[in-house]
């Protein structure tokens, strides 16, 4: 029965993390693996999506209509971001990482002046469970299973729809795909809309568990950096391995030396990967594979 | 070889040296500029004989930052490598300043050693990192994202050393609030040290710095090594081809504009005498980007224009309100990418090299 405890507790620490990381990254894979646009702006894009949620579920909407909202409202904002700054900036992307800069800080300083330092947030939902005298909290349990939903939604996406096929085809061949009659701008803002959706998801997802502040954003976007450049430029092949690999060594080294060490190995991890793997996990997979 | 040879030699050595202050990689040639530079540098001398210690004190603050965005407009504007985390190396050097003065204290000149051997610090840094970036072969934008995770670790491993564990010596780390009352530098003179606090004193020597540092860079710039990183950034596949080793160059560029980053933070700790580790957070990583993206980053003056110029727009715009700062400075960025991609510096000198041309033709 021990054994079973800490194998439990293991298994919920990876999971935990695992799914903070793929729903974290989601969003960033789409616009950076997609697109090649790095979005600096996309902890602000998680914030939005988490205020959202927290101030329509404060109102009295149920809390998944709430993340939905939320999801919505920060994948219109980054559609519109796309047509006014991020679609003059597609051959230039060192500026693209400054233009997103900028807007990161405008959204959190702006947020900060007009709504104030903290917002009251939502409860965490749902209770916990008991496990050999330790109790865990089930919505986090949930949120796995998001995770996982998340993975499996984004591949029937973009591999077994009409929308996925387009947007692959603009993003590899842009000018085929223009000579073929596929609007071509469009796609690149509603990929964008789609990826600032995903961040906004992300925040409505992780709003009941933290402090509403307008830099929350901040604690995602390292650990969702880390995962995109460790999985690669295709996402698909490479951001679920990497989430595991990275869930794995970040639960086991918080577990023993603490959450430091767990942030620190996470870095070393990245500079490792990249001095060994350029490509990333989904690099050497693919050269593997052929 | 005869002394007088030899003499020769050397001077003749100087002299291309000195060429080498003009060429294809610096704006700015001939009388008329260097007249202009000889005259901005003689108003900004007699600057402190026209304002109270305490608002030259603040100009000395200006300048401890040029450092910082002069390495950086070398990393990013001239070798193309876009670093998000010089902040890194300032904090490591800001940190090392303290550590070493507070162990070793202020006597016979110390201060100066301590300033030495924390540039070194953040210099070799910044090497190890510049060499697991390029011989790593990270390119474009992977770069800014490896460079910002390892000055935001750094401000996390720096915010958790609260506690009488985390001591080097007789140096308290402190954690979140950070080390203080490290010793301001001191020069080492006949009948006593002179103790530079914030004031003229400090002022002249930051400016001889600056002005040495510019100056250096210039040349260095204008050397083949400068043109081999503008080539790196033109072309890198090209520069490889032709049998240069680009990782060693950017790696060494790398290191260099680490060391002026770290350069700015010891002496911003000796300004303060004061370093936190939210010198190395997000926001603060944001400035220097903000600075030289501003000024112009493929020009040393422009950046070190540039950089004078935000930072005292900032200043005089935070009397009004500081938390309207940063997102004027988001405004800055954004307006800076879309509308002047050169920068704005850059654009101005270019006008008005036209209109000079035009009226000379």
């Amino acid at each position: 029965m021990a054994l079973f405890q800490s194998v439990f507790a293991m298994l919920y620490q990876f999971g935990d993390t695992f799914a903070f990381l793929v729903i974290s990254c989601a969003g960033l894979a789409v616009i950076f693996g997609m697109m090649g646009v790095i979005n600096l702006a996309h902890g602000e894009f998680i914030m939005c999506g988490a205020y959202v949620t927290a101030s329509t579920a404060r109102v009295g909407v149920p809390l998944p209509l709430a993340i939905l909202i939320g999801a919505l409202v920060a994948g219109a904002v980054g559609m519109i971001v796309e047509r006014l700054v991020i679609r003059h900036l597609y051959h230039r992307p060192l500026d693209s990482i400054i233009a997103t800069w900028g807007i990161s800080l405008i959204a959190t300083q702006g947020v900060l002046i007009v709504l104030g330092s903290t917002m009251q947030g939502v409860g965490t939902p749902l209770g916990s469970i008991d496990v050999g005298g330790r109790s865990y909290s089930l919505y986090r349990i949930v949120l796995m299973a998001c995770a996982l939903g998340l993975l499996g939604g984004l591949y029937l996406l973009f591999y077994h729809s009409r929308f996925g096929v387009i947007a692959r085809a603009t993003i590899q061949k842009p000018q085929m795909a223009h000579a073929l009659g596929v609007n071509t701008g469009r796609m690149y803002g509603l990929t964008f809309g789609l990826g600032a959706a995903l961040a906004g998801l992300a925040g409505g997802l992780y709003a009941p568990t933290m402090t509403m502040v307008p830099t929350m954003g901040a604690t995602f976007i390292v650990e969702s950096f880390v995962t995109v450049v460790v999985g690669g430029a295709d996402i698909f092949v490479g951001a679920a391995p990497a989430a595991a690999i990275l869930a794995l060594i970040k639960a086991g080294l918080t577990a023993w030396y603490g959450q430091l060490f767990g942030q620190i190995g996470l870095l070393v991890t990245v500079i490792l990967v990249i001095r060994i793997l350029p490509g990333g996990l989904s690099g050497w997979l693919k050269g593997t594979s052929r | 070889m005869s002394v007088s040879e030899s003499a020769t030699l050397s001077r003749s050595r100087t002299r291309s040296l000195l060429a080498r202050l003009e060429g294809p990689q610096t704006m700015g040639r001939g009388p008329g500029f260097w007249g202009g530079a000889a005259l901005a540098v003689a108003a900004a001398a007699a600057y402190p004989l026209m304002a109270d210690a305490w608002t030259v004190g603040n100009a000395a603050y200006f300048l401890i930052w040029t450092f910082m965005a002069m390495g950086l407009g070398v990393v990013w504007g001239y070798a193309g490598a876009l670093s998000f985390g010089q902040t890194a190396f300032f904090g490591l050097a800001g940190y090392a300043y303290g550590v070493i003065t507070l162990n070793l204290g202020a006597a016979y000149g110390l201060t100066l050693l301590a300033l030495v051997l924390a540039v070194a610090i953040g210099g070799l840094f910044a090497l190890v990192i510049g060499y697991f970036m390029f011989y790593g072969r990270i390119q474009g934008v992977f770069i800014g994202i490896v460079t910002l995770s390892v000055t935001l670790v750094l401000e996390t491993f720096m915010a958790q050393t609260a506690g009488p564990q985390w001591r080097i010596g007789e140096a308290r780390l402190n954690g979140f609030n950070g080390m203080s009352g490290m010793p301001p530098l001191t020069l080492p003179w006949i009948g006593g040290d002179i103790v530079l606090y914030p004031g003229p004193s400090l002022y002249y020597l930051l400016l001889g710095l600056v002005v040495v540092c510019y100056l250096g860079l210039r040349i260095m710039l204008n050397s083949p090594f400068g043109n081999v990183l503008v080539a790196i950034r033109e072309n890198p596949h090209r520069v490889g081809m032709l049998g240069y080793d680009v990782r060693l160059y950017q790696t060494l560029a790398f290191a260099i504009g680490g060391a002026f980053a770290a350069l700015s933070g010891a002496l911003y700790t000796a300004w303060g005498q004061y370093i936190t580790p939210s010198s190395m957070g997000l926001t603060s990583a944001a400035l220097p980007i903000v600075w030289v993206a501003v000024g112009g980053r493929r020009d040393i003056t422009a950046t070190l224009i540039g950089t004078i110029v935000v930072l005292a727009g900032f200043q005089s715009l935070t009397i009004y309100g500081s938390q309207y700062a940063l997102v004027v400075m988001g405004a800055l960025l954004l307006l800076t990418v879309l509308v002047a991609p050169q920068g704005l510096i850059i654009g101005a000198m270019t006008l008005l090299g036209r209109i000079f041309k035009s009226r000379k033709s």
